[in-house]
């Protein structure tokens, strides 16, 4: 099969790349540029453990094709901290918003990407933005918690 | 998954062309949207390789325009991006909150109005909303292309009215009047993220006086395809939308419905929800055509 050669920005890096036709953007991620920190989950769009923003936009990188891409921008839970953890980062730590850790990643992306939208959300919309990203760890309640707190950080930096 | 190719065409010529090629040479080509539906079809129940299509950078499937007499929703614009849109919102309320009912945030980010009709299954949220506010498919082909009404396109669990050498390019929707304004309800068992196990949508037109002029029901989830209800719009137009007029555009959402049983409901429930959804939706959109 053809590969297809694709140009893309992740994280802010002009990345070049071959992926097959029918390799998903979480396939080219994880295997193609070693960005291992988007986690598989379901592989159906239903868990968004695979969350990435894609053009500013948050979508699940495994129903998203590598070769969509060409041309477009990415951003994954490896472009998120700075010199220091985001604030998302950590108040998730503070709060304990995580046991087994493989949601994480799609829960600070989205999470990141509500906050931009609207930086004081309250419970319920926090909860709906999140509809989509699962949890059988934490019971979802630390995990609102932290995005609250670091809402409230983000709005007023300590 | 299978060999695979991908392609990425520019103008409408271009996949028609491709189209028309693997036609002839018997090779599977498939259009593809948003690929929140076709991706996990791919992974699951239809693995055999195929040429994807891309549709995504056409003008033509890109193309939202609000005029003074047509709203124009190109096929492949995602669901995040329109429900973004306040004009379009205020317009067009009960369209725009069925394809916002349709999968999370992420999936909101790729999913398409377009796709959701092209993917023609019993229960797609926006579809039944577009039969009611009046949609027409603009389907592009190598002839000058055709038009067809949403509740015609269709046409079983599935399938539809596209041939091979034919894309959605978009819809098209009468602008509504002022005083007049849609809604779109279903029944899930939860609060979000689930599969419609009944849905109709509303449009009514609202005089000064009250009476209702004008009415498109369409439902879905209840039928092998979502359905134009002519029947309950006859039950609406010419009345106050009083009690007896819902409760008979209802009864013709019943009788309109041939549901199957299945493990989100029985097809007596949702024979018995979908008249529920229609009354209830019938008086949103006339509290928001009244107040529009």
């Amino acid at each position: 099969m053809a590969r297809v050669h694709v140009e893309a920005t992740v994280n802010g890096v002009e990345q070049e790349f071959l992926c097959d036709p029918n390799q998903s953007l979480l396939d080219v991620l994880r295997d193609e540029l070693g960005l291992t920190g988007t986690k598989e989950g379901c592989a159906t769009g239903d868990c968004g453990a695979c969350s990435v923003m894609l053009d500013g936009r948050l979508v699940c990188s495994c129903l998203t094709l590598g070769a969509e891409i060409q041309g477009q921008s990415v951003e994954t839970i490896e472009g998120i901290a700075g010199e220091e953890l985001h604030p998302l980062q950590q108040k998730f730590l503070e709060h304990a918003a995580l046991q087994c850790g493989i949601c994480t990643p799609g829960f600070i992306v989205a999470a990141k990407a509500l906050l931009e939208k609207n930086p004081n959300p309250d419970e319920t919309e926090i909860r709906y933005w999140l509809a989509g990203n699962l949890c059988r760890c934490t019971g979802y309640d630390k995990i609102i918690r932290a995005v609250q707190d670091a809402a409230g950080e983000l709005a007023h930096p300590a | 998954m299978g060999a695979y190719a991908y392609v990425a065409p520019q103008s409408v010529e271009e996949v028609v062309a491709i189209l028309e090629e693997h036609a002839s040479s018997g090779d599977r080509a498939q259009l593809l949207a948003g690929g929140t539906d076709l991706l996990v079809q791919m992974r699951t129940v239809d693995r055999e390789p195929r040429t994807i299509v891309d549709v995504k950078k056409l003008a033509e499937t890109n193309r939202l325009e609000l005029g003074g007499d047509e709203i124009y929703i190109g096929a492949a614009i995602p669901s995040a991006v329109l429900f973004e849109n306040e004009e379009l919102k205020a317009l067009l309320p009960g369209l725009l909150e069925a394809s916002d009912l349709i999968g999370s945030t992420q999936i909101q980010g790729r999913a398409t109005m377009g796709g959701n009709l092209c993917n023609s299954s019993p229960a797609g949220d926006s579809i039944p909303a577009m039969i009611a506010v009046g949609a027409i498919c603009d389907i592009g082909n190598g002839s000058g292309g055709r038009q067809i009404p949403v509740e015609d396109f269709v046409t079983g669990v599935g399938t539809n009215v596209l041939e091979s050498g034919e894309l959605l390019l978009g819809l098209k929707i009468p602008r509504p009047a002022d005083n007049s304004r849609d809604a779109y309800l279903r029944f899930i068992p939860r609060t979000e993220m689930d599969i419609a196990v009944a849905g109709a949508g509303v449009s009514v037109t609202i005089e000064a006086d009250g009476t209702c002029s004008t009415a498109r029901v369409g439902i879905g989830a209840v039928a092998p395809t979502a359905l134009l209800v002519p029947a309950a719009a006859d039950a609406l137009i010419g009345t106050q939308l009083d009690d007896d007029a819902l409760n008979a555009a209802g009864e013709a959402c019943t009788a309109a419905s041939s549901p199957i049983t299945d493990k989100r409901g029985t097809a007596e429930y949702r024979r018995k929800v979908v008249a529920v959804l229609c009354r209830r939706a019938a008086n949103i959109a006339k509290q928001r055509a009244a107040g529009a």
